[in-house]
């Protein structure tokens, strides 16, 4: 069969400009990360942590995860399709407008334009340019589906078309809102709605944006990259069914003990523990699938990051049902724990993924073996250790801070005060400051390798047409 | 089959979605905000505390603040009575937040003098040694714009005066920013019943131990002397050298606070502490 002319060019230009995006997120974590100890590091007001922060996540969570979900869904549409993506122009648009929106969220986060709403914090202006960015972004993937050349659609299909329905919904309801100036918007909804909305959108931004993608994207790479199909289609079909049905009843767990009705917080706990099982539905279906092929482990690079990726999904999918549980949350909510739950998921799960399929794009974008393997271990390598070094001392720092906000006297008086609480946390974030160069690092070696990679290719075009 | 046809399956996804949506997202709309939830005291923003309270999101302090108080012992010992839902129903948006790096801040209003704050945001290391957060000292170089307040009060429906809008003139962010922090979780009436009550006689367990006299020195120049200056000597807040109170009512002072004065209760630090700075507060009494 003659084979399809496939954009791959598209899928380039994404996957740099979000491995671009992914370090300047890492980099400007890192930065904040130390203006926690040394004060002294908020350079004025452009560059002060409470304005730098919605950078780092914004950059992390849009510029470089969503980002690279444009490029690899860009990939696995027109391989599970056999088609070319629909319109070329359209996504040579969506580059361009996705790129503008980054630079220009940036830009405005750090003036000071911001709605406070945690993960949607940009103005208005830029809330309706990336609804134009999305809209665009699905006309294209479903116009492709449609117009498919393989009549079945694989399950990492059905999971990118749900993120992009769940997103669209989630992303315009909670960013309605009356505006005074350009730059300046009142939500559409007042206090405790407010809060219930904006984590209804919160937790499913983690749901839509941060699990459905990824999955789509562990689905297809990795039997690609292990050479042998996923173990169940069976258990893939009630995974994704149960899982887009419970996550929405869960946002409410992040208002857990505050004014919110309590049959909402209820819910939200309930479901939340549901949703081990279909988190672990994906999880048990990826291990399962190793079996018979674990030495590929050692042998396969791209295996282990998608199986330590799929690990740390499954640990964040039990920790976070425990989080939700009104007990450990009146403990531990707040503190430190939390972030040390955050980015297990986001340097571990989507960070360890998303590498490992543009590692597994590169020989493909560039028709060239990738430039070295061992670099692509050390990477690996130093990224979990970051990783672990952040998480791990972010938990022990939440337990020891939720233990001193709760400790009372014999005669029923705090024993500390608020200060002592963040005396003692000093040594926890220059570890945890710490965990973060060591990632850094990481990336630095990532992004050479892959830079490596995309300069041979330049330079030997011959390779590229053997491939 | 929905496994072949995109068009069923985005349908039927997207039934499986709004499931949830409408059950834990829509449906509470009847629940909140409603005459239940009303509380007669609550009251919109001034003009000066609503642009306090958009200097408040514009540099993002809800990233390390939150803004509800939780219906727990220590949190409520610690902060204040819990928050209620009515208490919140001008805040668009609401700024409850997700993190603590530093204290909540729902009950923070008429806790501290207007002289504390100004103090605090151009140095907080000044008045909470110890502290991560930065200073904010630009707020005073930036002034509050009469009429794009005017125009958020009419978007917002709030009621304002002319006047008030003149007022505004000459008003930094800084003075903005105090007045908003002096009005957060002070339209609650009974706030001020949520203290812990003292019961007993109030006897210091540490009188004549000359080691609690320096421990006290130490635990006054760090929580007091911000206000009341270093040694006694008073700030802007009184000279505390001359007062030769009876122990008891020093003691009751430190634990309470004057809420008229703003003075805040220092009873997070525990009896065994706040009597070795009476000690030491006794220890330095001249005659008047």
């Amino acid at each position: 069969m003659e084979r399809p002319a496939y954009n791959y060019d598209i899928v380039k230009h994404f996957v740099h400009w979000s491995i671009l995006w992914g370090a300047v997120s890492v980099l400007v974590g890192v930065v904040i990360s130390f203006q926690l100890v040394m004060p002294q590091l908020n350079f004025g007001e452009y560059l002060s942590y409470g304005r730098l922060r919605p950078v780092h996540t914004n950059a992390g969570i849009f510029g470089f995860a969503v980002g690279g979900f444009f490029a690899l869904f860009y990939y696995m549409v027109q391989r599970l399709c056999r088609v070319p993506i629909w319109s070329n122009g359209l996504a040579r648009f969506q580059l361009w407008l996705f790129n503008i929106v980054i630079v220009l969220s940036a830009v405005t986060l750090l003036l000071g334009f911001s709605q406070s709403k945690e993960y949607h914090e940009m103005e208005w202006p830029i809330d309706i340019l990336i609804t134009v960015l999305w809209v665009a972004f699905t006309i294209n993937i479903l116009m492709t589906i449609f117009k498919r050349r393989e009549a079945q659609m694989y399950i990492s299909l059905w999971f990118m078309m749900a993120a992009l329905i769940g997103v669209a919904v989630l992303f315009v309801v909670n960013g309605l809102s009356v505006p005074v100036t350009l730059f300046k918007s009142y939500s559409a909804f007042a206090g405790t709605n407010d809060a219930n909305v904006q984590w209804w959108y919160g937790h499913n931004a983690v749901a839509m944006v941060l699990t459905v993608p990824p999955l789509a994207v562990f689905y297809y790479f990795l039997p690609k990259s292990t050479g042998v199909p996923i173990y169940s289609h069976r258990l893939g079909i009630v995974a994704f069914w149960s899982l887009i049905f419970m996550y929405l009843w869960t946002g409410a767990h992040h208002l857990l003990w505050t004014p919110i009705p309590d049959w909402v917080q209820t819910l939200a706990m309930a479901f939340s523990i549901m949703l081990i099982a279909p988190s672990w539905g994906s999880v048990i279906n990826g291990y399962l699938s190793m079996n018979g092929q674990w030495h590929q482990m050692r042998d396969n690079y791209l295996v282990k990051f998608f199986i330590l990726a799929i690990t740390f999904y499954g640990l964040q999918t039990l920790q976070g049902p425990l989080q939700a549980v009104r007990s450990f949350s009146g403990f531990i909510h707040y503190t430190e724990w939390v972030p040390g739950h955050v980015h297990m998921g986001t340097m571990g799960w989507i960070t360890l993924l998303i590498c490992g399929a543009f590692y597994y794009l590169a020989p493909r974008l560039y028709g060239r073996e990738l430039y070295s393997i061992p670099l692509a271990n050390l990477h690996f390598w130093l990224v979990l250790m970051g990783q672990l070094i952040y998480s791990v001392s972010m938990w022990i720092a939440g337990v020891v801070q939720a233990s001193m906000w709760h400790s009372l006297n014999d005669d029923g008086s705090l024993t500390y005060t608020f200060m002592e609480s963040v005396l003692a946390m000093y040594p926890y974030w220059w570890i945890r400051g710490l965990g973060g160069v060591v990632y850094l690092l990481g990336i630095g070696v990532f992004v050479y390798n892959i830079a490596m990679t995309a300069r041979g290719a330049q330079a030997s075009p011959g390779a590229a047409a053997q491939a | 089959m929905w496994e072949r046809n995109p068009v069923i399956f985005l349908l039927l996804a997207t039934a499986v979605i709004m499931v949830g949506t409408i059950v834990t997202m829509v449906l509470p709309f009847a629940y909140v905000n409603t005459e239940r939830d009303a509380i007669a005291s609550v009251v919109p923003y001034s003009a000066l505390e609503l642009a306090g309270r958009d200097v408040y999101i514009k540099e993002g302090c809800n990233n390390c603040h939150t803004q509800t108080v939780r219906p727990l012992v220590a949190e409520v010992i610690r902060y204040g009575d819990y928050s209620k839902s009515g208490e919140f129903v001008h805040d668009r948006p609401h700024l409850w937040g997700s993190r603590r790096t530093g204290p909540d801040l729902a009950r923070i209003g008429g806790n501290y003098p207007d002289q504390w704050h100004y103090d605090h945001m151009r140095e907080p290391a000044a008045m909470a040694p110890g502290t991560n957060m930065p200073p904010y000292d630009f707020l005073d170089n930036r002034d509050v714009d009469p009429e794009l307040t005017r125009r958020k009060m009419e978007v917002l429906g709030f009621p304002y005066s002319d006047e008030e809008i003149q007022a505004l003139a000459g008003k930094t962010d800084m003075d903005a920013m105090v007045a908003y922090l002096q009005k957060l979780g002070s339209d609650i009436p009974w706030r001020e019943q949520q203290r812990v009550t003292l019961v007993g006689e109030l006897v210091n367990p540490f009188a004549g131990d000359p080691a609690a006299i320096v421990e006290g020195r130490e635990l006054y120049e760090r929580n007091c002397a911000a206000c009341h200056g270093s040694g006694l000597s008073g700030g802007f807040a009184a000279d505390l050298t001359a007062l030769n109170y009876p122990e008891e009512i020093f003691f009751r002072i430190i634990h309470d606070g004057i809420q008229p004065l703003r003075m805040p209760g220092f009873a997070t630090l525990g009896n065994e502490r706040l009597w070795k700075i009476v000690s030491y507060m006794d220890s330095e009494q001249v005659a008047p």
